[in-house]
């Protein structure tokens, strides 16, 4: 399949990644050299293949639930660029006022 | 060659051991365990400037675990044939109270609050920490020039990559600077750059080593494994590192013993059956190496192993099937970095929340990886899911399919471990689909789950070292190390480089 930069720039927005002019036009050019090749795959005949999305032969596994000791809050936090009363800082969510 | 070689032990007096001959020094009382451990730590320092191997030194943390050690040993605890010996982790994997960066610049000053399991293992194994290894940026290339510390640089000839993701720890075993260490291989990072520096890499069976702490890239895929000098290493740490763990549902009750592995000799070798699928030895292969990896399939013929070549039609589907499915696994696993929580965050007034994210992303992640964002987040939208993401997923259960009924006949399965020795510095970065299919001999044990060890089978024409890989039967770990011990001990290319201690 042809790659375009629109396609480029939805996928971009899709992995939270802003990209210039010239690395969109470079992305695409990277990415439909990657693709174009990955086309390969049609060569497999596939039908009533199962897709595979674990190599282990795993369902649901359950051990007893627990009580143990949780973290602490500060050393949780302690990474976070920008912190205020004890929480993360982020940017609002929302604009406007109102009660949460 | 280029560049310079560094090769001979020249960074300190402890450079030409083995892991398990300094264990068996340590233990036995010859060295003091902080004396080899602070002797590590300045021959990783002064190797820095040369080949850039460590991203960080963990000082504290390794003087303090090395007094604990040594007053175990004083009282006659030996908990591991390992106990004393110095080791450095590839930076994605958390020590608590270490910077852990991925060498990416979005986990800028990142410190863990907790050991990850084989951290912990190492510790209660009683090794030494000595420090966190340059990788490719989250694992991401075949190279080690993503890292955003810059690159590491390839001890044979400082002018060569020492292959990726787990350069720096290939390149400072090599150097003689750490006896072994950690590396994380998710479609070849362990077993290429152990190819590329001449040394020795495990990735195990997925499901035998915990991958809880270790920062996910591809998780169907990821494996945390050991480089060291030799299989006889190798298998010391496999036994530290394996057992069950309750936190990663994907990890097994498998335990492996090396004791079977540590006795091997060449007789290990007679009767054992070794398949060559015919498709990796066709097209694409530096002709120096083909011959040095057919020459070791005749030394294995001579010792009595059985050698057979086989069809294995799937071998050139997989680099595509990998690629789609671990960068879109990578696509999900990398969507929690916002720079809000921890990283490097762009903390300007006035953006939006939406905007603070994307502007962290953008900045915070290098090229490449924000190739595989888009090229995973391209295979799973809609309107592609199923002509990318699901065919490689059909894909995967077709090659795991012929391994099956490969094992059938065979013990082992022997290939190349990559088609070249290591590239020049800078030859890769622009080529990216270029730099995947170097990935075509390791990936396909990835989407496998198989273990596979690479190990040096000589030297190319370019003077530089080659490697192969014995690919075995699921949780055939044990296996897989015995035919290496076995094969290591008639052949001298593992001890290459290392000159007497001074």
């Amino acid at each position: 399949m042809k790659l375009t930069d629109d396609i480029t720039l939805r996928v971009a927005k899709l992995s939270g990644i802003r990209l210039t002019e010239p690395e969109t036009a470079a992305m695409t050019r990277d990415l439909g050299a990657i693709v174009g090749y990955f086309d390969i795959l049609n060569e497999l005949d596939t039908a009533g293949v199962e897709p595979r999305a674990h190599i282990l032969p795993l369902v649901n596994r359950w051990r007893e639930d627990v009580v143990t000791p949780s973290s602490d809050r500060d050393e949780l936090i302690a990474n976070a660029p920008a912190r205020r009363d004890g929480y993360v800082a982020a940017p609002k969510t929302f604009e406007g006022g109102g009660s949460s | 060659m280029s560049g310079k070689s560094v090769m001979g032990g020249g960074y300190g007096e402890y450079s030409a051991y083995t892991a398990l001959e300094l264990g068996a020094m340590v233990q036995s009382r010859q060295v003091g365990v902080e004396e080899l451990a602070r002797a590590a730590l300045d021959a990783a320092k002064a190797s820095n400037g040369d080949i850039n191997a460590f991203i960080t030194f963990s000082d504290d943390v390794a003087m303090s675990q090395a007094r604990a050690v040594q007053s175990r040993i004083d009282s006659g605890d030996i908990p591991s044939r390992l106990a004393g010996v110095p080791v450095a982790v590839k930076d994605n994997i958390s020590a608590r109270g270490v910077l852990t960066t991925c060498a990416s610049l979005i986990l800028d000053g990142y410190t863990p609050m907790y050991d990850a399991t084989v951290v912990e293992r190492l510790r209660g194994a009683g090794t030494v920490m000595i420090g966190k290894l340059n990788m490719d940026e989250f694992a991401m290339g075949s190279t080690t020039e993503t890292s955003a510390y810059g690159p590491a640089r390839n001890p044979w000839d400082t002018e060569r990559c020492p292959g990726g993701s787990s350069g720096g720890a290939a390149a400072a075993v090599a150097a003689g600077v750490a006896p072994f260490a950690l590396g994380s291989d998710t479609g070849g990072s362990i077993r290429q750059p152990a190819a590329f520096c001449g040394v020795t890499g495990h990735k195990p069976t997925y499901g035998a080593v915990s991958r809880w702490g270790l920062v996910a890239y591809g998780s169907s895929l990821d494996q945390i494994g050991p480089i060291a000098r030799d299989a006889r290493d190798c298998a010391a740490a496999m036994t530290a590192l394996s057992g069950e763990d309750t936190r990663d549902g994907t990890s097994m009750p498998y335990v492996f013993d090396d004791s079977a592995v540590l006795r091997a000799d060449a007789d290990a070798l007679k009767g054992l059956r070794f398949g060559i699928p015919r498709e990796a030895f066709e097209t694409g292969l530096d002709p120096s190496v083909k011959s040095l990896a057919l020459d070791a399939v005749d030394l294995l013929s001579d010792l009595g192993a059985s050698v057979e070549w086989f069809p294995f039609p799937m071998f050139r589907h997989a680099v595509p099937a990998y690629y789609i499915i671990a960068s879109a696994e990578a696509a999900s696993n990398l969507s929690r970095y916002d720079g809000i929580r921890y990283g490097r965050g762009a903390a300007e007034p006035g953006l939006t929340l939406d905007e603070a994210i994307v502007r962290a992303r953008s900045e915070g992640f290098g090229r490449e990886v924000k190739r595989r964002l888009m090229l995973g987040n391209f295979a799973l939208s809609a309107g592609y899911y199923d002509a990318y993401y699901n065919k490689a997923l059909q894909a995967k259960t077709l090659l795991r399919g012929e391994y099956d009924s490969a094992f059938q006949r065979f013990d082992i399965i022997i290939t190349p471990t990559a088609p070249t020795t290591a590239m020049r510095l800078g030859e890769s970065l622009d080529d990216p689909l270029a730099m995947y299919l170097g990935d075509v001999y390791t990936v396909p044990v990835n989407l496998a789950g198989l273990p596979a060890v690479s190990l040096p089978c000589g030297f190319a024409g370019d003077g530089m070292p080659a490697g192969m890989q014995f690919i075995g039967r699921a949780f055939d770990d044990v296996g897989v190390l015995r035919a290496a011990v076995a094969y290591q001990s008639v052949t001298g290319w593992h001890k290459e480089g290392y000159h007497a201690a001074v």
